[in-house]
């Protein structure tokens, strides 16, 4: 109990962050990176992920591929956070000469596993970081976190498919379930659903968990790296824009920083 | 002369660069036509088979590199250049990863399979992506020196090979990324090819003797980067310069030499190849007498332009 409240209080500030780096930046996307926020605080806080920021490199450390690169400020809050490089740096993101680029960069930042950004590449990729540790006798576990809006993509069931197939244990996706992409709700633009059956069609262990209630994220996250038989598959109910009362749920927020206003009255909900 | 197909060397070298252990090779369901299958009968454990989905075998080798493996993968030129285009891009390229790319069947020399199957475009793909070297060896001797060289290579790189057999005209030597060579030396006009069409450059070459015109034959394997050094010097000396690919004349070899030497030397280029437009099906010498890939035909359009 106490260390979920822990969770939750890092969770904050990560939010605070994210919102700060953003408004900083004047663009970006907030919704889809606080709607991950709680998921990337439990792999890095939680102890789900295996991990030195000391040493980005280690062979063999847990990877995390953020598939749905568009939500990279959530993702470089907590990998600052956790001491991956200097906090300070949040304050350049989508500048000219920062590492922190507007779409994720491994050539720039440590802790970034793959650069990623269109939609669908950030799967494969995992899947082959996932083969590579057989050829190469390793044991880490590969996280990949997927849009919902992003399992439209062709090339995410060619990914689920090679996963499958080579039964890559030690693949968990992620799926952030929030309802929305650019458009408009995912059932409306193009309907995605049933999200588990394509999953277990595929061969997956699939498994459902609220994306913001920390102990039923730790308990499947937990399940899910037991798994030794096939790939697992986290369907995440989440909401976009998470913490920030007048942007849960919107779609108008998907791609746009908070204005000053907007950075003040949110910064107030997340005290 | 001997005969042998460049996409047999690919599988050939495979075998012996995968004594390195880091060494994984992907196919998507050609790799019998790719020959990449000849690495599979001696290291199972180490190809994977990633299905017809060109674009996800190209991301998996991306993330097989990025966990410090040498990942070779292989598919048809017109599909691991076209549909797989953009992993190529994104993942591949941007992040400039150490993977090798095949292009197997590339050009009409495909034959029969016909235009949809004929990687016309490729190397102009290929070519304008940045951190991407692209290779198009004239024989079995140059290809296989290629794959053995690749394993040392930092970055991608793109092999376009053959299905056609070819004869051997170069000697069994190391490959040197941004080295071409003078094949028979001349005074009056440089010819530059890559791929089959060296051989049919170099035959073109004797033709054109009879008629008392010195060419230099250059063979120019490595597109990307170009050997600048070696197409400056032969522009100089003979001031009218032709080349020759089995791609389109539009973003091939023909282009890298003219981009080249129109802001380096302004001389006169003449590129010949595929007109803007698709193959169609046909055995491999019929398609050559219909695109003007035979040692008369490049002749005569050399002795033409000259004249004109
Ligand atoms: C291949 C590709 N097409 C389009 C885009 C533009 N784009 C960025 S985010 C987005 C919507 C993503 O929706 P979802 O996956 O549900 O993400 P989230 O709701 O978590 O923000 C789109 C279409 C892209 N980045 N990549
Ligand atoms: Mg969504």
């Amino acid at each position: 109990m106490e260390d979920f409240k822990r969770l939750e209080e890092i969770a904050k500030t990560i939010r605070r962050n994210i919102l700060t780096m953003l408004n900083k930046a004047g663009s970006g996307h907030s919704g889809g990176s606080l709607s991950i926020t709680d998921i990337l605080v439990a792999l890095y806080f939680g102890g789900i992920m295996k991990y030195d920021a000391k040493r980005p490199n280690w062979e063999d450390r847990d990877r995390l591929v953020l598939s749905k690169g568009h939500a990279c400020p959530a993702l470089y809050a907590t990998l600052a956070e956790v001491g991956f490089f200097d906090k300070e740096l949040l304050w350049t993101l989508r500048q000219l000469g920062s590492p922190l680029q507007g779409h994720p960069d491994s050539k720039k930042l440590p802790g970034i596993e793959a650069s990623t950004g269109s939609l669908g590449n950030g799967i494969s990729q995992a899947v082959g970081m996932a083969l590579a540790a057989r050829v190469l006798k390793k044991k880490y576990n590969v996280f990949c976190i997927v849009g919902d809006g992003e399992m439209q993509e062709g090339l995410v069931y060619e990914a689920l498919m090679a996963a499958g197939h080579y039964k890559l244990s030690n693949l968990i996706v992620i799926v952030d379930n929030n309802g929305l992409q650019i458009d408009g709700q995912c059932k409306d633009v193009m309907n995605i659903y049933p999200l588990k059956e394509k999953f277990e069609a595929f061969n997956f262990r699939t498994y459902e968990m609220s994306g913001h209630i920390y102990k039923n994220i730790m308990d499947t996250l937990t399940t899910a790296k037991r798994n030794v038989v096939s790939p697992t598959a986290v369907i995440a109910r989440t909401v976009k824009g998470m913490g920030v009362s007048f942007m849960e749920n919107r779609v108008e927020y998907h791609g746009v920083a908070p204005s000053d206003e907007e950075l003040e009255k949110a910064l107030k909900e997340l005290e | 002369m001997e005969k042998k197909a460049t996409r047999e060397a690919y599988g050939k070298a495979l075998i012996e660069i995968g004594k390195d252990e880091k060494v994984v090779v992907l196919d998507a369901d050609l790799s019998g036509s790719t020959k990449s299958s000849e690495f599979k009968k001696v290291y199972p454990d180490r190809f994977f088979n990633m299905g017809i989905a060109e674009s996800n075998m190209v991301d998996v080798a991306a993330g097989m590199a990025l966990s410090g493996l040498k990942p070779y993968a292989s598919s048809f030129a017109v599909f691991i250049s076209g549909r797989a285009f953009e992993p190529v891009r994104q993942s591949i390229c941007y992040q400039n990863l150490n993977v090798v790319l095949c292009g197997s069947h590339s050009g009409i020399s495909v034959g029969e399979d016909g235009g949809s199957h004929q990687a016309i475009a490729d190397i102009s793909l290929m070519r304008s992506l940045p951190n991407m070297k692209v290779f198009v060896p004239a024989d079995y001797n140059e290809a296989y020196n290629i794959v053995l060289a690749t394993v040392k290579m930092e970055g991608p790189v793109y092999i376009r090979t053959s299905r056609a057999k070819s004869p051997i005209i170069t000697e069994d030597k190391n490959f040197e990324s941004g080295k071409a060579a003078v094949l028979k030396s001349g005074n009056d006009v440089s010819l530059i090819a890559c791929g089959m069409m060296s051989y049919i450059a170099l035959e073109a070459a004797l033709l054109l003797k009879q008629d008392g015109i010195d060419v230099e034959v250059i063979n120019s394997p490595s597109i990307k980067p170009l050997d600048e050094e070696t197409v400056y010097k032969s522009a100089k000396k003979t001031k009218r310069v032709f080349t020759i690919e089995e791609h389109s004349v539009i973003g091939g070899l023909g282009s890298a030499v003219s981009e080249f030497l129109s802001e380096n030397l302004p001389v006169y280029v003449h590129k010949i190849g595929i007109e803007d437009t698709f193959g169609e099906s046909g055995t491999k010498d019929d398609l050559f007498c219909k695109f003007g890939f035979t040692k008369e035909a490049v002749a005569k359009r050399i002795k033409d332009r000259l004249n004109g």
